[in-house]
Order: C-alpha cells, then sequence, then structure tokens
C-alpha cells in the first residue's frame, strides 16, 4: 500500500534564509507521529508547506503515491489533508454548530444550496451533534466561538478536523494555550481519533508526545536530524543536544 | 473553570416560514403607516424603497462577505439606467423593466465582484472606488445613451400588470416597490441563512480557515457579489420607473458613501439593520433638512457620531440583545 503523505526532499528559504532543508519523511494509515523540535526550528513552516499554504522552492510531496505539490489549499482538503492551527482560527461569530456544519456541508459538497435553513438540514445537523457529544461539547453547540473558553475553543478545531474526515490529520499545537488541567481533555479526544487516519502532531508539552506518538520525528533548523520511537529520542545523543536536553535529564531524574 | 450552561435544547424545527412570515407582515405593516398615514409622501417613501435594496445589496456584499467597498453605487445606477434606456426605446412593461435593471445589475455585480474581491483590505477598497467612479465616468461620457450630465429623462412605463397607472401621487409606485421589497426580502432571509450564506459569513470570519476546510474562496464571493448585483439591479430600476428619471448621482461616490453609512448605523450583518438604517437615516435627512436647509448636514454627522459611540455595531444589536434576553426569560419562566 502507498503512504497516505510523502515529504520528498522537500526545501524552503525565505530570502538567504533556509528554513526547511531537504526533509523526507512518510506518514502511514493508522500513524501517530510527533513532530519535536526547538522554538524557530521550521515545524509550522513544514506543516505550512504540507498544507499548501506556502510552495516548497525545491521538493515533492505526495499524497497516495499522486505528487500534490502544485494543487491548490482546497483541493489537498478534499483528498482529506486536514490540519488545525497553532492558534485558534475557527469562525468566531458562529455557533459552535455552525462552525462544524460548515465543515461538514463543504465535505457533502452542499454548501451551493440556496434556500435551505443551513445548520438544521437534518442529514448535517444529525452529524454534527454526533461529533460535537463525542468531544463532549454538546451543550455549547448553540454559543457563538468567541464566547468560549480557549481550551474549548481548541476542541472546536478538533471537531472540525473531525467532521472534514481526514485521511492525514495535522495537529499544530493542539494543546497550546490550554489550560493544564484542561490538557488531559484534548489528549483524550485525540487518542479517541479514528484509528486508520494518519495523525501528525506538533506538540512541545514532553508529556502529551510521549502519551501520543509512536514515532517521532525531531526537527532542528530546518533538518530532520531524529527519527524514531519515543524511546530512542531521549537517550539521542544530537537530540539530547540541540533540543531535549533539560527534558531529558529531568525525566531521568524522576 | 466557570461555564455557562446552556439549556436550550436543540430546538425542534419551529413553525416553517416562521421567519419569513414575520419579516414579510413587518414590512407590509410599515408600508401601511407610510401609505396611510404619510399619502402625501409616497414619493420620498418610494424613493427610500429604491435605495433600501442597493443597501440591502451592500449587506450582502460588506455585512456578510466582509468586502469593503466604497463603489456600490455601480450596481444600482447600471441597472437604473439599463431599466431607463430599455424604457425610452420601447420596452414599457413594468415587470420587464424590472427584470432588464435585475439583469443589468447581476451582470455589473459580477464584473465588480471578479475584480474587487481578488483582493483583500486597502487594495480592495481603492478598487471599489476606481470600478464605482469607472461606471460614473461611462455614464456621463456615453451621454448619447445616458443623457451625460443632463440625466436620462423620458422614462414612462406602462401599467403595472396591465391595470395600474403610474399615478401623480406615487401611489402605484410606492406599492409596486413595496410588493417587490416584501418578495426580495423574504427571498433573502432565506438566501443568508442558506448553507451558501453561512458559508459566506464564514468567509468574512477567517477566510485561511474558510480555505482550510477546502473552500474555494474567489468564486463563492463572485457569485455573492453577483445576487448582491441583482438586488441593486432591483432598486436602480424601480427608482428609473418611479422618478421617470435616472441622473449621475444614481452612480455617484456620493451614494456609495452614503448607503455604506446607512448600513453602518443599522447594523451590517443584518437584513433588519440594514433596513433599519435606510430607513432612519433617509427619514432623518428628509426631515431635517426641510426644517434646517443650511445646516442638515451637520445635524447628520452628529447623529452619526453619537451612534457610533452608543452603538457602535449598529442600532439593530440592542435591539436584538433585547430579543434575546426576552426569550431567555421566556424560556426560564
Amino acid at each position: 500500500m502507498s503512504d497516505l503523505l510523502e515529504a520528498r526532499a522537500v526545501s524552503r528559504s525565505f530570502g538567504g534564509l533556509q528554513v526547511t532543508c531537504d526533509v523526507n519523511f512518510k506518514l502511514a494509515a493508522g500513524d501517530r507521529v510527533a513532530l519535536i523540535g526547538p522554538n524557530g526550528a521550521g515545524k509550522t513552516t513544514l506543516v505550512n508547506l504540507i498544507t499548501g499554504d506556502i510552495a516548497p522552492s525545491e521538493g515533492q510531496f505526495f499524497m497516495g503515491g499522486d505528487e500534490i505539490t502544485d494543487i491548490s489549499i482546497p483541493d489537498r482538503v478534499r483528498r482529506g489533508l486536514v490540519r488545525t492551527f497553532q492558534t485558534t482560527r475557527l469562525f468566531a461569530n458562529l455557533t459552535v454548530a455552525d462552525n462544524v456544519a460548515l465543515a461538514i456541508m463543504q465535505r457533502k459538497r452542499i454548501t451551493r444550496r440556496f434556500f435551505s435553513s443551513a445548520t438544521e438540514l437534518p442529514e448535517v445537523r444529525a452529524e454534527w451533534s454526533e461529533i460535537l457529544s463525542h468531544l463532549g461539547l454538546d451543550r455549547l453547540a448553540y454559543r457563538k466561538v468567541i464566547e468560549l473558553a480557549y481550551g474549548q475553543q481548541r476542541l472546536i478545531e478538533l471537531a472540525i478536523g473531525l467532521a472534514l474526515r481526514p485521511k492525514v490529520l495535522l495537529l499544530d499545537e493542539p494543546a497550546a494555550g490550554v489550560p493544564h488541567d484542561e490538557a488531559p481533555k484534548i489528549l483524550e479526544a485525540i487518542n479517541r481519533l479514528p484509528a486508520d487516519i494518519a495523525v501528525l502532531m506538533i506538540e512541545h508539552d514532553m508529556d502529551l508526545v510521549f502519551k501520543f506518538a509512536r514515532r517521532v520525528l525531531v526537527l532542528a533548523a530546518g533538518r530532520l536530524i531524529f527519527e524514531g520511537s519515543p524511546d530512542d529520542v531521549t537517550a539521542d545523543h544530537e537530540v539530547r543536544r540541540a533540543y531535549l536536553g533539560s527534558y531529558a535529564d529531568a525525566r531521568r531524574a524522576t | 473553570m466557570s461555564e455557562i450552561v446552556v439549556t436550550r435544547v436543540p430546538h425542534k424545527r419551529s413553525i416553517p416560514f416562521g421567519q419569513e412570515a414575520a419579516g414579510a407582515l413587518s414590512i407590509i405593516a410599515l408600508g401601511a403607516i407610510g401609505y396611510f398615514l404619510y399619502p402625501d409622501d409616497l414619493a420620498f417613501l418610494t424613493r427610500l424603497i429604491g435605495i433600501a435594496f442597493l443597501v440591502l445589496s451592500l449587506d450582502l456584499v460588506t455585512g456578510y462577505c466582509g468586502v469593503a467597498t466604497l463603489g456600490h453605487a455601480a450596481q444600482f445606477g447600471v441597472g437604473a439606467y439599463a431599466a431607463g434606456i430599455a424604457c425610452v426605446r420601447g420596452i414599457a412593461d413594468p415587470v420587464a423593466l424590472l427584470a432588464v435593471g435585475v439583469f443589468a445589475g447581476t451582470i455589473m455585480g459580477l464584473i465588480s465582484g471578479a475584480l474587487i474581491t481578488r483582493f483583500r483590505g486597502l487594495p480592495q477598497l481603492v478598487l471599489s472606488i476606481a470600478v464605482g467612479q469607472l461606471v460614473a465616468a461611462l455614464a456621463n461620457k456615453l451621454s448619447w445613451l445616458t443623457g451625460g450630465s443632463d440625466g436620462l429623462s423620458g422614462i414612462t412605463p406602462g401599467k403595472v400588470f396591465g391595470i395600474f397607472n403610474f399615478d401623480m401621487y406615487s401611489r402605484t409606485a410606492f406599492l409596486f416597490s413595496l410588493g417587490v421589497l416584501v418578495i426580495v426580502f423574504v427571498l433573502l432571509q432565506r438566501f443568508v441563512r442558506s448553507p451558501f450564506g453561512l458559508m459566506c459569513r464564514g468567509i468574512k470570519d477567517d477566510d485561511l480557515r474558510a480555505r482550510m476546510i477546502g473552500v474555494s474562496i474567489y468564486p463563492r464571493l463572485v457569485l455573492m457579489y453577483g445576487v448582491a448585483g441583482a438586488v441593486a439591479g432591483v432598486g436602480g430600476a424601480l427608482t428609473a420607473i418611479s422618478t421617470g428619471v435616472v441622473g449621475l448621482d444614481s452612480v455617484s461616490f456620493e451614494r456609495s458613501a452614503e448607503v455604506l453609512v446607512m448600513l453602518v448605523l443599522g447594523g451590517a450583518g443584518h437584513l433588519w439593520g440594514a433596513l433599519a438604517g435606510t430607513i432612519i437615516f433617509m427619514i432623518f435627512e428628509h426631515i431635517v433638512a426641510a426644517a434646517n436647509p443650511f445646516h442638515w448636514m451637520t445635524l447628520v454627522g452628529l447623529l452619526l457620531i453619537l451612534i457610533v459611540i452608543f452603538a457602535p455595531r449598529g442600532l439593530i444589536e440592542p435591539v436584538l440583545a433585547l430579543f434575546a434576553r426576552l426569550k431567555r426569560k421566556g424560556s426560564a419562566a
């Protein structure tokens, strides 16, 4: 079976600054991969490259064997490549239900209907209420997103991601800015993602990484310097030097 | 974490077409007030309705899609000129003239949209002004067709449905315009709640997010501009039919700016806001201009400053908030 997503020798520079440098990796169905690295390592840039937000200077991306390097953002989404954002980007003035309903309707190709009441379409309604109750958000369905706590907004990012039925889901720091006691809720939601999709998560919180990932990619100064299991990553000398240092020591101490 | 629990259970479908019926009845009631209490002002009220279409149209692109434009009179003016020219050249049936206006407005909307929605922010605003000015300049230069600065006159439409003659008290013109407004308003109420309309509001909130759920934004905005053009075209055609003349003022920059003021005043992003803004601004202007022809603009300016300070999101917002509170009280009791 071909890989769901493949990056082949991807590089990107801004002016003279090489932000991403010869990156290669593959994601297969069921993968749970964490992408870690120090601040400024180019993690979000890599996600932006994958989603088509910025174009690579060199290299290619493939989905299921087809090259997607040159296709538009919406077309990539239609192929099942979905992301969430590091800082929440939601339809802030719409209700939670509308946010999720829009994603569902877009997937079902019914947003060109002009004369039916959007959120209450039966087939759409059934789906958003299921997704929201899955994430424990059902009570908030008719609240405006802008009125909600940040942790709840992060869950809505996930809800939208789920509503798009992704094959590859890119999570850009899903727990960033979430109060510590709420982070487990996010992790729980991530652990309950459909088993057959590939998930790539950028995360700073190493506890979350170790609970989630079965494979870890380490990015430093735009290069992938390590790929392996979570246990190997703390042992790897170069990774410790580049990034983990204190954390690995602390983990050993406890 | 404190969290307000909303116990409002996802409601069952309320009365079908309840909102639409309420909208239609409210407009008819307002119209009846105008018709019976102010029979001498029907020409003014007819003009008000014509402008209301333009403000509704602007609401579709600005209030619902977040497009900044100061050239929206182009759609209105093109509709007005098209209907006027068609009438001068021999089409007399008012409904047919309306169709001509809608068609011309739609085409103009699609062209404007194709240009303007390519950009965002200030470039978009400047481009909208440029498009508006271009249309105004054309209306002036093509005087063999449009009458140029003298205006296009001699528009004498036939009877409505072959029965009702346009009278000098503007009764027919008023009722005809009101009827069209009811129909268009009801259709728009459905339209803005449709999946398409909801998606436009999403695009307004965050267009990158919209693209990231797989939406191609540009064609949608162009399409919305086409719909807005049709609505503005209705207003233009109605104004041409009811006043019998089309002047350069109908495509002017002042017209574009004025309707933007009306929209902000009433509340962008709500159809009722557009309507309320038009009614309040035009009636205020009408009364103050009659009472004090020299300083009326000063008073209009003062009114605007007050409203922007006390109701920055338009007059409709506090009203909606009140309704929401009453509803909550009602469901709690």
